[in-house]
């Protein structure tokens, strides 16, 4: 069968970023915590691919280390979505119709019902700015996306034959949640990640754009726009490269996510045999 | 007087042809800080004196651009031969804006009020050392002093020693009535302030008929506002990266002047580790002031070793005590018994001289092995946990006070530096009138307090305000926080 072209394209954008990210361990074209301003402000050139920032920083090196800062808070909170969210979906799923099913689903909608960005910013506004804060008011909100999509997609396995054969073999609830349920509403789950992961990075730059986000000198892409903006009639590079950096993670993400759908989700897949 | 119609249709034929009636007699004035209430003698925000100093209040005597101090409210004054006392004549013929008429009762209550026990003044020290005011007839009145004071008639051209009347002192956080040559029209917060010319002023009247002061917090709106002529002044443009722009275009003047503005990166003198003289010593070797003015400030303000103004005659250069030597600060270091540095916390408040500057610091400090984890607060919260409750092991601040060098005798200052030599020294020198010791004295406590490196002096602020080309009489230098309007003219 053959991949869709939207998963090669997101997953090749993605790739670049990811690999940037991981290669900033190890080696970048310059050390972004030693200033250079004499340097700054650079246009494009030999030495520096994406020219020097204000304070001489080479931009390749700070979108580099920008795409680390990202992507670990991005994933981190997801990964805190996925623990918690999932868990308490298939709980409710199990339970469907009591009254600890009501507890939970009504608790997501309670914290579904508060702006996303709004409660994230009063959360590292009273905690304190830094990436660790940032995670958990992100992490937060993708705790009842998961569950919700848990919950949906097991309680139509719950009514499924093999289901009720488990059940007669006298299987808990418990045991059949994660034997049975769980394997079945995996490539969902990996297409909601995806997505939930490019609304991340979306998230980690709002909030370092206006300086909640992780703090000097790490390197974050939404405080490098942000440090940028009055420069944009002198340098328009330095707020140019950030913003596309955002730009194409997010979309490589989404038609990562989309194209995923179409390879796992299993009634496109009938569809197009 | 047929010249004069000719003259004046062409004057409205111009004023038609640019389509701004208004311009002639209007100035929007664009700052970034709104004031929190519109009273000077009752808060310490710079942002008051900025909208109300000369335009709205007057003291008995007032800053000149220049940093000079001139009679005011008082025409003359007489000081007794041991300099304790000092009788003030008033100008006669000047009002409030409610009618009310400005006399030597008005100074008295002024005065009296600002240094009673329960005076919410934020500079009590000024008045400290008045022990009486007296009333000898409705023009004159007589203060007097405990002790000779050199600075006094300096100390009463304040934005905080400005003369306001008891019928009125009630509102005025919302709506100020003093003597200036403008008068308060409305506030609405979060947007703007409107002043209309006072047309009973004692004194030359104002050229403009309004102003309207406009507070905006952000540089990339700051930018735009100039940019589309939205404002005509920008006083305090807070983004100097922008300034060669505005010098190139024809449309705009810039104006880079001085301020009373010491930035300095303040040490936590009280506390460990900052409390070992070496420890200071060392991170002012570690910091290299020029890149700091380059990459903060875009060039703009004088590097400074002491904390005093290099524009004051008394101004000693003692940057050299200082220069940048991280080698020499790793070895202070290693002395002080910090071999491998330390971490420690450095918060940021608001303005760009200390967000930029502090990132750089940082990573200057890092070069010596210092970790100075950036914390950026508001002002609000900085005013609480770093100057109120000492909770800080560095920061950045600009002192835009004049000739604040005192603050440095008080040990309980958010530095918390305590020398009994250099607290003696203030107390002789607050007593010395004679110019050539007063002199002496403020050179031996400049040379003091950069010995000790109390704090890292980094520059002096420059101010940069930006105006539409043509526009006449703004202050350049700011010995004192103040857009005065009152000789601001279109040309």
């Amino acid at each position: 069968m053959r991949m869709p072209r939207s998963l090669i394209l997101g997953s090749l954008l993605t790739m670049v970023f990811a690999g940037g990210a991981l290669l900033s361990f190890i080696w970048t074209p310059y050390d972004i915590e030693t200033l250079a301003i004499p340097q700054r402000l650079q246009t494009p050139t030999g030495a520096h691919w994406l020219g020097t920032d204000q304070l001489g920083r080479d931009i390749v090196s700070m979108i580099m280390m920008g795409a680390r800062t990202s992507i670990a808070v991005a994933l981190l909170a997801v990964g805190i979505g996925i623990c918690l969210g999932v868990p308490l979906g298939l709980v409710a799923a199990a339970r469907r119709g009591s009254m600890l099913d009501e507890v939970i689903m009504r608790g997501n909608d309670l914290i579904f019902a508060f702006p996303s960005l709004v409660i994230a910013i009063l959360i590292t506004a009273v905690f304190g700015a830094g990436a660790t804060n940032a995670i958990i008011a992100i992490g937060i909100f993708n705790i009842p996306v998961f569950a919700r999509v848990t919950r949906g997609a097991a309680l139509s396995f719950w009514s499924r034959d093999f289901i009720l054969a488990a059940r007669v073999a006298g299987k808990s609830p418990a045991r059949i949640s994660v034997e049975h349920i769980l394997p079945n509403i995996a490539n969902l789950l990996i297409v909601q990640s995806t997505i939930q992961f490019s609304l991340g990075i979306l998230a980690v730059a709002a909030l370092s754009y206006i300086g909640l986000g992780a703090q000097p000198p790490t390197a974050s892409w939404g405080r490098m726009l942000a440090d940028a903006q009055t420069l944009a009639s002198i340098a328009p590079h330095v707020a140019l490269v950030p913003g596309l950096a955002i730009v194409f993670t997010v979309l490589g993400l989404n038609l990562m996510g989309d194209g995923l759908r179409d390879l796992l989700d299993p009634r496109i897949r009938v569809a197009r045999t | 007087m047929k010249l004069l119609t000719t003259m004046m249709l062409a004057g409205s034929a111009a004023m038609l042809a640019t389509g701004a009636l208004a311009q002639n007699t209007h100035i929007d004035v664009a700052m970034q800080l709104e004031p929190p209430n519109l009273d000077p003698t009752g808060g310490a925000a710079q942002a008051i004196d900025s909208v109300v100093y000369s335009n709205i209040f007057e003291g008995l005597t007032r800053f000149m651009s220049d940093g000079s101090v001139v009679p005011g409210l008082a025409e003359r004054w007489d000081i007794s031969d041991d300099g304790l006392v000092y009788t003030f004549h008033l100008r006669s013929g000047v009002t409030f804006h409610d009618g009310t008429s400005m006399d030597a009762e008005d100074v008295k209550f002024s005065l009296d009020r600002a240094r009673a026990e329960d005076s919410t003044n934020a500079q009590k020290g000024l008045f400290a050392n008045i022990t009486d005011v007296t009333v000898i007839d409705p023009l004159t009145v007589q203060v007097t002093l405990s002790v000779p004071t050199g600075s006094f008639l300096f100390n009463m051209a304040w934005g905080d020693a400005v003369i306001v009347a008891p019928e009125s002192i009630g509102t005025a956080a919302t709506n100020p009535v003093g003597t200036g040559a403008f008068v308060f029209q409305d506030w609405v917060q979060g947007d703007h302030i409107s002043i209309a010319r006072n047309p009973g002023y004692w004194g030359t009247p104002a050229v403009l008929e309004s102003v309207t002061f406009r507070f905006i917090s952000d540089p990339t709106a700051a930018y735009a506002a100039l940019m589309a002529e939205d404002v005509d002044v920008f006083a305090g443009y807070p983004a100097p990266e922008n300034v060669p722009q505005f010098e190139a275009d024809p449309r705009f003047q810039v104006l880079i002047g001085n301020t009373e503005g010491e930035t300095i990166l303040a040490m936590n003198n009280g506390a460990e580790p900052f409390n070992n003289r070496l420890v200071r010593k060392a991170v002012a070797h570690a910091i290299d002031r020029q890149a700091i003015i380059d990459g903060a400030m875009y060039g703009m303000g004088t590097p400074i070793g002491t904390h005093f103004a290099p524009h004051n005659p008394d101004y000693i250069d003692l940057t050299g005590l200082s220069n940048y030597d991280p080698e020499l600060s790793r070895q202070l270091l290693a002395e002080a018994g910090y071999p491998d540095g330390f971490d420690t916390v450095m918060t940021l408040p608001p303005p760009s001289y200390a967000r930029r500057g502090g990132e750089i610091i940082a990573a200057q400090l890092r070069e010596v092995g210092i970790n100075a984890e950036i914390q950026n607060q508001e002002w609000a919260q900085w005013l609480e946990v770093t100057f109120g409750g000492h909770d800080y092991g560095l920061t950045i601040v600009s002192h835009t006070e004049p000739m604040d060098i005192g603050i440095y005798a008080n040990p309980g200052y958010y530095f918390q530096y305590d020398n009994p030599d250099f607290q003696k020294l203030m107390a002789t020198l607050n007593q010395t009138t004679e110019p050539a010791a007063r002199s002496d004295l403020l050179k031996q406590a400049q040379t003091i307090i950069a010995e000790d490196y109390v704090n890292g002096y980094l520059f002096e602020l420059a101010i940069p305000t930006i105006a539409r080309a043509g526009i006449e009489g703004l202050w350049l230098n700011q010995p004192t926080a103040a857009i005065d309007m009152t000789a601001v003219s279109w040309p």
